[in-house]
């Protein structure tokens, strides 16, 4: 039987599967549920000076029939007086000694810092996480995602909490900037024991084409909102990956961003993070959904034969490089299995107004071809082929070669002018721009 | 006991035939859009006879966008609403849809194409408009699919239509001959009535045209004639007892129950005699109105049925039990039908050969002959240069609809033999066209 217990930066939890700061951590009432329900831990909703928040807080990106494959929010950090916060703290560490309970803070001076630190310590947190991530609202006091995008701020806001702080302490990193990486690294100079990340993407969610006004709406405004959601799973996942390759990062990570299921979770420590946190899903389908992620992760660590989730995590990195260092000479080619095919004509569509004209149509029937001398090997058909595995990427190099852009640089081999006649595309076939005419008739 | 007892008000009836493609909500619309996968010159659009853009539509509905769905749908088939709901979709749009190769459930094309249509004729829409007029008037002689449907055409093109109908409603078939579990009255009716609204064309109702003289008053008055005449009454089978009381067409009888259905002549046991698609309506309509027991005896092999395999088990569904390889030799009965006569028969090389001495009798008190429609020979034959066929049907450029009559263009049952809706409503417009581009350049 594979063991789910997680350590980030010394905080252990039954599994690695937090709640992250959010709504559904806004009370002890909900994260008792939560952990009843079986998840490992959870962060609770960021504590500091209580706000105000407005009525009407989130809004969707559905689509199609799929409801919330996106969502965004306006809802500011807890709007409950910390006492009581912090009696709830105290109360679920009682019952539930084993599972990690995580304060999210957010205040202003270094007194407020300090002083809500020890708070939260006494009420017998089991860490802390610093939200230098929100990208709404309390970012316009100069708090939030204002303090992640200044890197020697965050560094010394870090530091003075590591100065009082007795447990580990996380920070949460905005993902509103153009390289995750020089926060992160100001998180571990000012002595941060893990980054989380990402927060929300500032964002708005849509347009109301009938009231012009951007969704939530709140008496007829609005504002942009943090983004979050299966939607911004891809960009999280890559910032994820920027920051446990970097060496001047060096921090276990908590990896947010998107998490709906253990695939997902799993890609998330397969690219290097500890542990993972969960909002939008819980929010969604409510905390039952734990159930499918742990059973989920537990069969696939039997099936590897993973015994400790120690034994993958960080196992994708090594296989993540720069473009450069990918091998040139790799060569696959698209193949339509005819048995399978639906005849729906959606590749031949793809390619011919997507890629690169590398698909037929039969005279007779509707299976399309592969026109191999044309197919650059791009996946697009395969993509959006509606069965599965009907369409396949055929390798058909020997593999006897490999020579990346670096090596072909090295080599000589590389383009370097305009008309350049070793440019990777000159013998590629092209139909004539008039052809395009003739389709019509 | 059979399934059915014989409906006694509005309600029971209302529930006998409940309809078989309901109207969608928004929310069903919805998701059912979402599955489409927008093909690429997708089957669906060639298997519809009026060629309308189906994944168009279907991504229109998906976008909340239903009025242009609509007229995406309007654009090609004037009868939008009611062939969502009658069409044979099992065989045409449906049937192409390329999920059914991967064993998933197609598109619910028809239910969505209603569904849009339903939407703007509910809601009064103008979508569609006459053209300035251009001085010209044609005349259209029947007020079915056919006919409508060139109406609405040349009136787009700015033409002067007259709609002239012996009977005293529109629609012809549509509202007289289709299953009243796949449409209601009123959704035919009102499919028409928002047609009249958006085209303003009239229909002359109780009009036959029905002598040479008329004939010629309507050459001399008009620059074109549309003849969308259909068919005529059941075509006498000529056995013994046809002409006895409750024995009656399969056409005659469904108007009945069109037009009343609680008060239409439904018998305990019925038979009916054929194998196409108004035999399992007769049967399927007897069955839901009360009839104990419904034969359907077809006087060839089950395969060999004109019927949908569809059509023929929804029939089985309420009960009505098929009787193959058997053909109608009497019908028995003094004043009223009693029984039917029938004897067995056998199939080589596809001719229908009688089994001698295996008659045998069903006792029965009504026969149902479903056994095709007379052709308005007679009404042709007053139309000089018009040219028919052997079986009766006018002879048509597929292309333009005109007739060996220059000034006479024709489309629907009259030149198909008896068809769909849908193609009526594709003949019907493209006559329109045809007469448009007939009159531009003469």
């Amino acid at each position: 039987m594979p063991s789910l217990s997680a350590n980030l930066a010394g905080i252990k939890s039954p599994n690695p599967f937090w709640l992250a700061s959010a709504p559904p951590t806004n009370s002890g009432y909900q994260i008792m549920k939560a952990f009843d329900a079986g998840w490992g831990g959870a962060v609770w909703k960021t504590l500091g000076v209580p706000v105000i928040n407005v009525s009407s807080r989130y809004g969707s990106v559905n689509y199609r029939s799929n409801r919330m494959v996106g969502f965004n929010n306006i809802e500011l950090i807890t709007d409950r007086p910390l006492a009581d916060n912090l009696r709830e703290i105290e109360e679920v560490k009682k019952y539930f000694p084993n599972h990690a309970v995580i304060a999210s803070l957010m205040v202003e001076t270094k007194e407020e810092w300090q002083q809500i630190v020890k708070d939260v310590e006494n009420a017998g947190a089991d860490g802390i996480e610093l939200n230098f991530g929100c990208p709404h609202g309390m970012c316009e006091r100069g708090m939030g995602s204002a303090v992640g995008q200044e890197p020697s701020i965050l560094q010394m806001i870090t530091s003075w909490v590591k100065e009082v702080a007795k447990i580990p302490v996380i920070v949460k990193l905005t993902p509103n900037i153009t390289d995750i990486t020089e926060p992160a690294e100001a998180a571990a100079r000012g002595g941060a024991d893990a980054i989380s990340l990402i927060n929300t993407i500032q964002s708005l969610v849509g347009v109301d084409l009938d009231r012009f006004v951007a969704y939530p709406i709140v008496d007829g405004k609005s504002t942009n909102g943090g983004y979050c959601g299966p939607a911004v799973k891809p960009i999280a996942l890559n910032m994820v990956k920027n920051c446990a390759q970097h060496s001047g990062v060096n921090i276990p990570i908590s990896g947010i961003g998107g998490i709906e299921n253990w695939r997902d979770a799993t890609e998330y420590l397969l690219l290097g993070a500890s542990n993972v946190q969960v909002c939008t899903a819980v929010m969604h389908y409510g905390f039952g959904i734990i159930r499918e992620m742990t059973s989920g992760l537990e069969s696939y660590m039997r099936e590897k034969g993973f015994e400790r989730l120690d034994d993958f995590i960080g196992k994708a990195l090594p296989n993540i490089k720069t473009w450069e260092n990918l091998n040139l000479h790799y060569d696959v080619k698209a193949h339509i299995d005819p048995a399978k095919c639906i005849q729906c004509q959606l590749c031949y569509t793809a390619c011919e107004d997507g890629a690169h004209q590398a698909i037929g149509l039969p005279v007779e029937g509707r299976i399309p071809y592969i026109i191999e001398e044309n197919c650059v090997g791009c996946n697009l058909c395969s993509l959006v082929c509606p069965v599965e595995n009907c369409i396949t990427m055929v390798r058909k190099d020997d593999g006897s070669q490999s020579e990346n852009w670096k090596d072909f640089v090295a080599a000589g081999k590389a383009p370097d002018s305009f008309n350049d006649q070793r440019a990777g595309g000159l013998g590629h076939w092209v139909p004539e721009p008039a052809s395009a005419l003739e389709r019509k008739k | 006991m059979a399934e059915y007892q014989r409906p006694t008000n509005e309600q029971e009836l209302t529930q006998h035939f409940e309809q078989l493609k309901p109207y969608m909500n928004p929310t069903m619309a919805y998701y059912e859009s979402s599955r489409c996968l927008f093909c690429y010159d997708a089957p669906c659009v060639k298997a519809c006879p009026t060629g309308i853009d189906i994944p168009l539509f279907i991504r229109q509905i998906n976008t909340q966008n239903v009025e242009g769905a609509a007229s995406t749908i309007y654009s090609s088939n004037y009868f939008g609403n009611i062939c969502g709901k009658v069409c044979p979709t099992e065989v045409l749009c449906e049937g192409a849809c390329v999920y059914n190769h991967q064993d998933v459930k197609p598109i619910e094309i028809g239910r969505l194409q209603s569904f849009a249509t339903s939407s703007v004729i509910n809601n009064q829409k103008q979508l569609l408009h006459p053209a300035p007029a251009n001085g010209k008037k044609v005349a259209v002689i029947g007020a079915g699919p056919s006919g409508i449907a060139c109406a609405c055409e040349l009136r787009a093109h700015g033409y002067d239509v007259d709609i002239f109908e012996a009977k005293d409603h529109p629609s012809g078939l549509a509202l007289y001959g289709c299953a009243p579990y796949k449409v209601t009255n009123q959704d035919v009716l009102d499919e028409v009535a928002w047609l009249q609204q958006q085209f303003s064309f009239q229909i002359h109702y109780g009009q036959a045209i029905q002598t040479q003289e008329q004939w010629r008053n309507l050459e001399s008055t008009y620059d074109a004639i549309f003849l969308g005449t259909g068919l005529g009454k059941t075509r006498a089978l000529n056995i013994p007892g046809e002409n006895l009381e409750n024995c009656f067409g399969a056409t005659e009888f469904i108007e009945q129950v069109k037009l009343n259905p609680l008060t239409a002549k439904v018998g305990k046991k019925v038979v009916v005699i054929g194998g196409g698609n108004t035999a399992m309506d007769a049967a399927s309509e007897s069955a839901r109105l009360g009839a104990e027991e419904v034969t359907l005896a077809y006087r060839r092999s089950k395969a060999g049925m004109g019927a949908y395999e569809f059509e023929y088990e929804l029939a089985k569904g309420v009960g009505v039990k098929g009787v193959f390889n058997a053909a109608p030799v009497a019908i028995l009965g003094n004043q009223r039908v009693e029984g039917i006569r029938l004897v067995k028969t056998q199939e080589s090389e596809g001719k229908v050969e009688v089994i001698p001495g295996s008659e045998f009798e069903i006792g029965c008190d009504v026969v149902i002959l479903a056994t095709g429609q007379s052709k308005m020979t007679e009404l042709f034959s007053q139309i000089q240069g018009l040219q028919v066929d052997g079986q009766g049907r006018i002879v048509v450029n597929p292309a333009t609809r005109q007739t060996a009559h220059s000034k006479y263009f024709a489309g629907g049952d009259a030149v198909n033999g008896g068809a769909e809706v849908v193609n009526a409503a594709a003949e019907g417009k493209a006559a329109g066209k045809g007469i448009h581009e007939f009159l531009l350049f003469n």
